[in-house]
């Protein structure tokens, strides 16, 4: 009786979270990938097994440019975190003689992120805007006559304010690698005769790698994944795949194309994961 | 020979803390030199400034004649073994041996070769092709002696090289180390807080204490003749006692200690009078058997006995409170019925040439 108790005590323990995955995360997904399978006759979907909606993604250009955008943006979102993110970190964790102005510096970038996150979005719509602090600056210096409106709803807006919102999840990763990489080996790098920054690039970049591409796959999934941005600050140039994706569910009332557009999104998410899995893996040192 | 290393007035200053405080000497071309002391000593600091990774607030250093006191680096011509060896993780054995070479333009085959010479001289060979965390920590201490020696420098630095081994390993590479120094020619300095490690490898060992040399020498000189109750200390063990010179000579002195007079030598001038420390070593104590006489006799008291298989270590207590250590090697089996029991008077001798003298305000 008692060995039963236990397992069930075991099996309420692991149950309960494994039951709530099941209804609420993998359930979704199902009824998400039987959806994409389905067709849409206005006004209700039927039921069917073709492939005509994924079809549609790469030959439809409404869905491909998205698709596109979203991968061009998303890329540069992660790259440019990566070339701000990187030397941030880098004075953090190699320069920063100073514990207290550590603590400072990676709070300031950490921060934000207890801020909420359609205010950090908005905050640039009140820079770049035609009344925004960029204007009111480029007029002040007289680089500008009038209020110029080519900052605000378009790509590179987009692309300012993502790297903004997500470059904390650059820095940890970085940092944290970068923490870890012993200072004796660079010094045993300028010991056996190489100068500093060949001595970044044969020892520190790639030791850090592993913290690289964790940043790197960080920033690009949230950015693949983000709607708010595009609708704040994007403009009509600006649809990324999650916003179509709304419309899908919401407007223009195409479940199954909605469907097949997330499931594409989780595939290619899925992929880089596991393509940054393989690249920290392979740049880890691995201890005996 | 040439100094190959000089430094001049040599001071490393951290806010108002001197770690390293005004300190001289050199080192000659293919000696093998010590740096002995307690952690927070300077020795580390000291060495790391010859190796350039840091900057000296005052004094000179000299390499082969030439000032590299600014001299970054990566242009001296001085290789360091780090404590934890410091290999490149995500390099292979041969690619870590390789890296000290690549700006040296040898060429593929000469590098090669130079490459397979340094691991065949620490008989690692065969590990060419693995990664430092395949390998044990002795191997890889051999790898890290083999990455800095194969650029052939002028001074090879170890900065505590034995330190993460086990016992038994350490005393292996002791020996090996000092091979290796005699097959390759190069100037070894090291730096260790192990005085046998010291004593067993170096042709000379410089002392060092609160950032500045307490006593340089061959082990042999620090060994017999310590300058100070700390060098007296730190080499061996050593009995310390507080007399009173009851008489002076030309070179030689009286001392009431213990209850006591004695006799001892001295190369200093001493008054009658004097407060002085004595010191000497256990196992230049002799246990006097009954009847048997001695030079310098001190009766006492067996307090402890502690048996560590190549002999016996008695403390004795003697009279005037003091504690006094006697090592004795067990002569065969029969010392099983000898072995002297706690409580036992017993009355030690102590040839005057084995008593150090210190200055009582030293100690």
């Amino acid at each position: 009786m008692t060995l039963l108790r236990e397992r069930l005590g075991g099996a309420a323990v692991l149950g309960i979270p494994l039951i709530w995955i099941a209804v609420f995360m993998l359930l979704p997904y199902a009824i998400i990938a039987t959806y994409s399978f389905w067709i849409k006759q206005y006004p209700t979907f039927v039921p069917a097994f073709q492939f005509g909606n994924y079809l549609n993604l790469f030959t439809d250009p409404q869905y491909s440019k998205v698709l596109i955008r979203t991968l061009k943006v998303s890329l540069l979102v992660s790259f440019f975190a990566f070339l701000l993110g990187y030397p941030f970190a880098y004075f953090l964790a190699f320069r920063c003689r100073s514990q207290a102005l550590r603590t400072w510096l990676y709070m300031a970038v950490i921060a934000p992120l207890w801020v909420s996150y359609l205010l950090r979005a908005y905050v640039w719509k009140t820079i770049l805007g035609t009344e925004g602090i960029l204007n009111s600056f480029l007029m002040s210096v007289g680089i500008l006559s009038e209020p110029s409106d080519i900052f605000l709803y378009n790509q590179f807006a987009m692309v300012v304010t993502l790297t903004y919102i997500f470059i904390p999840f650059m820095v940890m990763p970085v940092y944290t690698s970068l923490e870890k990489i012993p200072r004796n080996l660079v010094e045993a790098s300028a010991d056996l005769g190489m100068r500093p920054i060949p001595t970044f690039l044969r020892i520190t970049l790639p030791l850090s790698m592993p913290g690289v591409a964790a940043g790197f796959t960080m920033t690009f999934c949230l950015t693949f994944g983000d709607f708010v941005a595009p609708f704040l600050v994007g403009g009509p140039d600006g649809n990324l795949v999650a916003s179509v994706i709304v419309t899908q569910f919401g407007t223009a009332l195409n479940w199954p194309m909605g469907s097949a557009l997330a499931i594409f999104v989780l595939v290619i998410v899925l992929a880089v994961l596991s393509l940054s899995d393989r690249v920290e893996r392979a740049f880890s040192p691995k201890e005996a | 020979m040439a100094s190959i290393i000089e430094l001049d007035k040599l001071s490393k200053h951290y806010a108002s803390i001197a770690a390293v405080d005004d300190v001289s000497f050199s080192v000659e071309d293919g000696e093998f030199v010590t740096l002995l002391g307690p952690s927070g000593c300077g020795k580390s600091t000291l060495l790391r400034m010859i190796g350039g990774f840091e900057e000296p607030s005052g004094g000179v250093i000299r390499l082969a004649g030439q000032d590299v006191t600014w001299t970054p680096p990566y242009r001296r011509d001085v290789n360091m073994v780090f404590q934890d060896y410091a290999l490149f993780p995500h390099m292979t054995i041969g690619e870590n041996i390789a890296y000290g070479l690549k700006l040296m333009k040898l060429g593929r085959t000469e590098t090669a070769q130079r490459v397979t010479d340094a691991l065949e001289l620490v008989g690692l060979h065969d590990k060419i092709d693995q990664r430092p965390h395949q390998l044990s920590g002795g191997q890889r201490q051999r790898i890290a002696l083999a990455r800095a020696i194969v650029r052939q420098p002028k001074v090879l630095l170890l900065d505590e090289p034995l330190s993460a081994l086990d016992a038994k390993l350490r005393e292996q590479m002791q020996l090996e180390l000092k091979h290796l120094h005699e097959k390759v020619g190069i100037t070894f300095i090291m730096v260790t807080h192990d005085q046998t490690e010291a004593l067993v490898m170096s042709d000379r060992v410089v002392v060092m204490e609160k950032g500045r040399v307490a006593q340089e020498g061959s082990p042999h000189l620090l060994y017999d003749h310590p300058r100070t109750p700390y060098v007296a200390n730190f080499i061996g063990t050593t009995n310390f006692l507080d007399g009173q010179i009851a008489r002076a000579a030309e070179g030689t002195a009286r001392i009431s200690v213990a209850g006591v007079e004695l006799e001892a030598v001295t190369d200093s001038p001493r008054r009658a009078g004097e407060a002085i420390t004595l010191g000497f070593r256990p196992e230049k104590v002799r246990l006097l058997s009954e009847g048997e006489s001695g030079e310098n006799e001190i009766p006492g008291e067996i307090a402890e006995v502690v048996y560590y298989g190549l002999g016996l270590r008695l403390a004795v207590a003697v009279a005037g409170g003091g504690r006094v250590y006697v090592d004795s090697l067990l002569p065969d089996r029969l010392a099983d019925t000898a072995v002297p029991a706690v409580g036992q008077p017993v009355r030690m001798a102590l040839s005057p040439g084995n008593i150090f003298l210190f200055d009582a305000e030293v100690a």
